[in-house]
């Protein structure tokens, strides 16, 4: 379980961590000073599985992945939105930050609601108001890479060629 | 069969393809600068698995060069240590890493090139699909030479008239990111055609591919043909045959026809790429920099239309007129050809090739408060400096125009000396 940290659409990589912080790719470094211009309260309080609710086209801009790893390094359990810019889609995948889209949770979730998430089956419940929503479920070939913790650890004990098999 | 996408999808695949399937693709090349190859080599080491072909690795120095910081140089240490390591034989530093693939020929029609840098889409305007990736799928593609995709869908954005005297591509791709918004392209391929596209030269056609990453895309492409074969001829080293491919019978998911002759000279304002306006609207708001420079805007023709403009002027002293040509190549050319002479007479301040002020990180930071207008695609808040600090795009003429008077002028009060 843990608490709804809501954001607008277009949050862009710059707005999730600002270029001039990304001097650094240590997760906990980064972790500091993620959405630090658009919520700063968010790295001060935020708690370990807390939860990020975005709105559409979230993570958009650069190709940096500096942005998915301060998320990741905040320890936040996922991240929930409409819709994910195309290159943040991957490098979220990639790197093992769990993220689900689910417009119909985003339009009812409010700051500080609590929320469980079931990764594997992309249910989503609102403790605070009673209601469950369903994510879209990944792909096979994403959840085999989100199963391995990201694309790194998949390649250690694979071929790349398993992920389509 | 199919859209643009789909047929260089299938030629690679060996197979016909269409929207909405997964591949696993082999790669031409792999392409990661001074700012995203460090992660690489982190991936890289981590997966334990050694390089599939060295010959497709292609590592650019271009976003913090010369460094600005000790950190930046201990960046660029470690990639020169990796590059010796593994004995990689292309790391270029001789300008923006996509105008440099470009002209140095790596980019063919229907060629699959990945890049760690989100206008990877550039790519495009050579019939050649690209596209920006992190840098963690860099460094696996170095070990595996593959990447997947899923075929995307296609918007065909056909352009059809002649833009008015004073207005460019820039002006028109403005346009069409305010019309779809800048999450309209997301996942999405567009296809930018029609007769307009079709007689732009090629440093005019870039700027849709590159600015096709503004709105979403996945990709921006511009069918191959006589221009493209003649532009990879006569200006870069690569060799043929070049095979053009094109769509075939495609199903689009949405087709956008765009009049290009009503159209007036266009600004992205603070703080969104599709925050556009026509220029009159914003007419005489103060500027404090003048950037141009960058992989959309620093061609020798856009030097061109810049020097033309400025020649035998002043630009306003209070204002910092910064031009970063997009590569050494263009600049040499503009040295030898006396652009970078009157551009410097003008008073504007000429700098070394690379992505300078772009990346907020050298070359032209914004303060609390400043206002640049510039040639770039991207405005986000904070990029340039500041997060307090204001961007606005627009094209090199408009540029040129607002660094004399120091205010957002309009290009076509200088119509005569722009040709």
């Amino acid at each position: 379980m843990g608490k709804a940290w809501t954001f607008g659409e277009n949050m862009n990589t710059d707005e999730i961590i600002p270029g001039r912080y990304n001097i650094t790719i240590d997760p906990l470094e980064l972790a500091k000073n993620v959405f630090c211009e658009v919520k700063p309260e968010y790295a001060k309080t935020m708690q370990p599985g807390d939860v990020i609710v975005g709105g559409q086209n979230f993570g958009c801009g650069s190709s940096r992945e500096h942005a998915p790893i301060a998320i990741k390094g905040s320890q936040a359990k996922c991240i929930i939105a409409p819709s994910f810019a195309r290159i943040f889609f991957r490098n979220a995948i990639n790197i093992g930050l769990p993220i689900l889209e689910c417009p119909e949770a985003v339009a009812d979730i409010t700051e500080g609601d609590d929320i469980d998430v079931n990764l594997s089956t992309g249910e989503i419940f609102n403790r605070t108001n009673g209601h469950q929503y369903q994510a879209q479920a990944l792909p096979d070939f994403v959840l085999k890479i989100a199963d391995a913790g990201g694309i790194v650890n998949f390649l250690k004990t694979h071929d790349i060629q398993d992920l389509l098999a | 069969m199919g859209t643009l996408i789909e047929e260089i999808f299938s030629r690679r695949a060996g197979k016909q393809v269409q929207a909405s399937e997964i591949l696993l693709l082999d790669v031409d090349y792999i392409m990661s600068h001074d700012n995203t190859t460090p992660l690489a080599i982190k991936a890289f080491r981590d997966i334990g698995k050694p390089i599939l072909d060295k010959n497709k690795i292609v590592i650019h120095f271009d976003h913090a060069y010369p460094a600005p910081n000790v950190l930046a140089a201990e960046n660029h240490k470690k990639i020169i240590e990796f590059v010796k390591e593994q004995e990689l034989p292309h790391l270029l530093h001789q300008g923006v890493c996509h105008q440099v693939m470009i002209e140095e020929g790596y980019i063919t029609p229907g060629s699959i090139v990945i890049g760690a840098d989100s206008h990877s889409n550039t790519y495009g305007a050579m019939g050649a699909f690209g596209t920006g990736l992190g840098s963690t799928e860099i460094g696996v593609a170095w070990i595996t030479g593959k990447c997947w995709f899923k075929v995307p869908e296609t918007i065909r954005v056909e352009l059809s008239g002649q833009a008015q005297a004073g207005v460019y591509a820039k002006d028109v791709m403005i346009h069409i990111a305010g019309l779809l918004g800048m999450d309209g392209g997301t996942y999405r391929s567009i296809e930018f055609s029609g007769e307009y596209i079709n007689n732009l030269p090629m440093h005019e056609r870039i700027i849709f591919p590159n600015m096709s990453t503004e709105i979403g895309a996945k990709c921006g492409l511009i069918a191959a043909d006589e221009v493209t074969i003649n532009y990879l001829e006569n200006e870069t080293p690569a060799t043929g045959p070049f095979e053009a491919l094109y769509p075939i019978n495609p199903r689009y998911e949405r087709v956008l026809e765009i009049d290009v002759s009503t159209l007036t000279p266009q600004v992205a304002c603070h703080p969104d790429v599709d925050n556009v306006k026509p220029l009159t609207e914003v007419e005489g708001l103060d500027v404090h920099e003048v950037y141009i420079g960058t992989c959309t805007n620093a061609r020798y023709e856009d030097l061109e239309i810049v020097a033309n403009m400025l020649k035998g002027k002043k630009v306003n002293p209070l204002v910092r007129v910064i031009v970063t040509p997009a590569s050494d190549r263009i600049y040499k050319k503009a040295l030898k050809n006396g652009l970078i002479e009157i551009l410097m007479d003008a008073g504007c301040t000429v700098t070394g090739s690379g992505c300078g002020a772009c990346i907020g990180r050298h070359g032209g930071i914004l303060a609390p408060g400043e206002r640049a207008l510039t040639t770039m695609n991207r405005n986000f808040i904070g990029r340039m400096g500041s997060p307090l600090s204001e961007i606005y795009l627009a094209s090199p003429a408009t540029a040129a125009a607002t660094a004399l008077t120091g205010k957002i002028t309009d290009p076509r009060e200088f119509l005569e000396t722009i040709f």
